[in-house]
């Protein structure tokens, strides 16, 4: 390890973010002194218990909550496939799943692994997307039957950004008797939520994603809604969760919620700034580059752009070199030989999806940041595609 | 990330012979768009059969650049038919390596390679004939058949790694599975894989697993001491005794699942779960 945070230009935020230091602070006294288990009967565990609640209350804050509705878990991940089997248990008759082409591997794996299609004994509709990454409502009410046990669709898309609608889907979902879940990891902390407003009976969640660490997520459960627990154990979360807690980064994420809140609209605003100044600089001095995903409905932070004729690894170890960190949905970069099933779902030609960046910002990238990217990738894009065989300048 | 050797990632950023030779002597030109990398090679060839000089251009990931300009470093100024004799490991070992998933880029310096030759000379490459295994990505049975040869590959995941086939939709998945088989000259036992049945009578499981036990896992055991016996069959779960050397055996359980449960499900179905009717 010899890359210094200070040096590196940070712009995969989508993949994970830094600990706020304002968040590490928080956390480092259940690190060091206050190591006491939450449900003991001692004063020294109990005070740690309060700093949890404290927690399960900030978290409840930002997404528009009550404090019981929140579950710690250990990641996005754990929340998904906690929110998809309990639904599944809780109805055994129901053996239909309604979800996207576009969720992430979290949903997507498991609703292969469930689907009649790979042996099991689930249903799976998959909505499809349009060019633009947006879903069709018609094709959505369609879809519904009568044993649809739950609708699981991700909040916003963590490659495009685009945001689906949620509120609208959820409704639609709840009249027909059916369960609705949101992957909400992409869009917590960068758009405003208030779950009292909406439908939704299952939402998850990440804190790394929000500048809290690695390791800690939560599941949102509507109240009255049916609930079977994934990880059997303790009484922890009120049995819906076994495990000691993780309470350093729980504190953490309970702390990165209340500035996710605070500067809800700095994302908004300087952040939705920058990221329209990188893109907008990108697609006007890069020729034959183009934007993945619908303009105007998308998260404030999230630019996919592709520069056709070029691959997205060589572009990546390029930006490498001067310390730009992004990510690409081209094959090479995922072990997969194939490009991202995002971009294959929005139908973006190979020419395009191989090349394709994702830019992902948070409010400590700065406007220098901004403008150092825009000054090397057109060099970096013109010497890859000299050497491609499919350009013709 | 990938962990790229130095060279590779020396060849990547400054990559030799980038271009294309105006009229060429051979070009070889392979991969596609649409596969995620694509290789043009161009040589001039003198009098004397000796590459004087050749170029590259290449769409794709930094070991696919690099696996071309190590190329034509290695062609130049040698002669035709001892540039033919390059094989793709000469290539990945030029770059000291790299990566197994990335395999699939040396290989594509190797057919440029043979292509550009093949048009040189005026022949026709044998594995542009064959039959298409991998509709996703195109790949031949022939060349298939040539890379488990070549590389010595034994399993889908080293064919996927060196060829790309297989790696898309997987349909062709037990087709690679039998190539490999019958190219490793295992063509005996596929016949017993293969020919399973999908819907058995739970009589006909029961004989199958009967008949597997007798022959495959009994013989093993009684060398050691030791025996099992088959004590019932429900659904998927078959319930089987340990006996003899085999009940103070600490392994037992690594017997039952690992040797067990593994052959009858190769065998048998493979959705089958062994337990032990003791425990």
């Amino acid at each position: 390890m010899n890359l210094q945070a200070e040096t590196v230009i940070y712009m995969d935020n989508n993949a994970t973010t830094r600990i706020a230091p304002e968040v590490l602070e928080a956390m480092m006294p259940f690190l060091t002194d206050y190591y006491g288990n939450p449900s003991s009967m001692y004063n020294f565990g109990g005070q740690v218990g309060r700093e949890v609640a404290k927690a399960r209350a900030g978290v409840a804050a930002l997404l528009g909550a009550e404090p019981e509705e929140i579950t710690f878990t250990s990641c996005g991940t754990e929340s998904d496939s906690t929110a998809i089997l309990s639904a599944l248990q809780s109805f055994p008759d129901k053996r239909h799943i309604v979800t996207t082409r576009v969720e992430h591997p979290a949903i997507k794996t498991l609703c292969d692994n469930l689907d009649a299609r790979t042996g099991h004994k689930h249903r799976v509709t998959r909505l499809k997307v349009s060019s633009d990454g947006s879903l069709d409502l018609d094709e959505y009410k369609a879809a519904l039957a009568d044993d649809t046990a739950i609708v699981s669709v991700m909040w916003a898309n963590n490659e495009t950004g685009v945001i689906f609608p949620v509120e609208e889907m959820a409704a639609i979902a709840k009249k027909r008797g059916i369960l609705f879940h949101t992957d909400a990891v992409q869009a917590v902390g960068k758009i405003p939520i208030n779950l009292k407003k909406l439908d939704v009976n299952f939402l998850s969640m990440s804190g790394h994603k929000l500048h809290a660490p690695k390791g800690v997520g939560v599941l949102y459960v509507r109240r009255g809604t049916p609930f079977v627990p994934f990880m059997a154990g303790g009484h922890q979360e009120k049995g819906r969760r076994g495990g000691t807690e993780n309470v350093a980064s729980i504190v953490g994420l309970g702390r990165a919620c209340e500035m996710a809140l605070e500067k809800m609209e700095e994302e908004n605003t300087r952040v939705r700034a920058l990221r329209d100044k990188l893109e907008n600089g990108l697609l006007k001095t890069v020729s034959r580059s183009m934007l993945n995903g619908n303009k105007a409905n998308r998260l404030p932070n999230t630019a996919n752009i592709s520069f056709e004729f070029v691959e997205g690894e060589a572009i990546l170890l390029h930006l490498n070199r001067y310390n730009i960190c992004a990510s690409s949905g081209s094959a090479c970069t995922s072990g997969s030989l194939e490009p991202s099933h995002v971009l294959r779902a929005m139908g973006v030609p190979f020419t395009a999806a191989h090349g394709s960046i994702r830019f992902s910002l948070s409010i400590y990238n700065t406007e220098q940041e901004v403008d150092f990217v825009l000054e090397k990738i057109p060099a970096i894009i013109s010497s890859l595609r000299q050497m491609s065989p499919f350009w013709n300048e | 990330m990938w962990e790229y050797t130095d060279l590779v990632q020396e060849h990547f950023l400054h990559p030799r012979n980038v271009g294309e030779i105006e009229n060429p002597s051979g070009v070889g030109d392979v991969g596609s768009l649409a596969c995620g990398d694509a290789l043009k090679l161009t040589l001039k060839v003198d009098e004397q059969d000796i590459i004087t000089d050749a170029k590259f251009k290449t769409f794709g990931c930094a070991s696919a650049i690099a696996s071309s300009s190590a190329l034509t470093e290695m062609i130049i100024g040698r002669h035709v038919d001892e540039a033919a004799k390059i094989t793709n490991q000469d290539i990945a070992d030029f770059l000291g390596g790299l990566p197994k998933e990335k395999m699939h880029c040396s290989v594509m310096g190797r057919e440029a390679l043979e292509a550009a030759i093949a048009d040189f000379r005026g022949t026709v490459l044998p594995t542009a004939e064959g039959e298409i295994v991998c509709e996703c990505f195109g790949v031949t049975d022939l060349e298939i058949i040539r890379a488990i040869k070549e590389s010595n590959l034994r399993s889908v995941e080293e064919i996927t790694n060196f060829t790309k086939a297989g790696g898309g939709c997987g349909k062709c998945e037990e087709k690679l599975r039998n190539l490999l088989q019958v190219t490793a000259g295992e063509a005996m036992e596929i016949k017993a894989v293969n020919i399973k049945p999908q819907r058995m009578t739970a009589l006909q499981k029961i004989k199958k697993i009967e008949e597997v036990l007798e022959r495959e896992i009994k013989p093993g055991l009684r060398k050691d001491g030791g025996d099992i016996e088959l004590i019932d069959v429900d659904g998927d779960f078959v319930m089987v005794s340990l006996r003899g050397a085999c009940t103070s055996c600490a392994k037992s359980q690594t017997t039952l699942k690992q040797h067990v449960e593994k052959k009858l499900r190769e065998l048998v179905l493979d959705t089958l779960i062994v337990e032990d009717a003791n425990s």
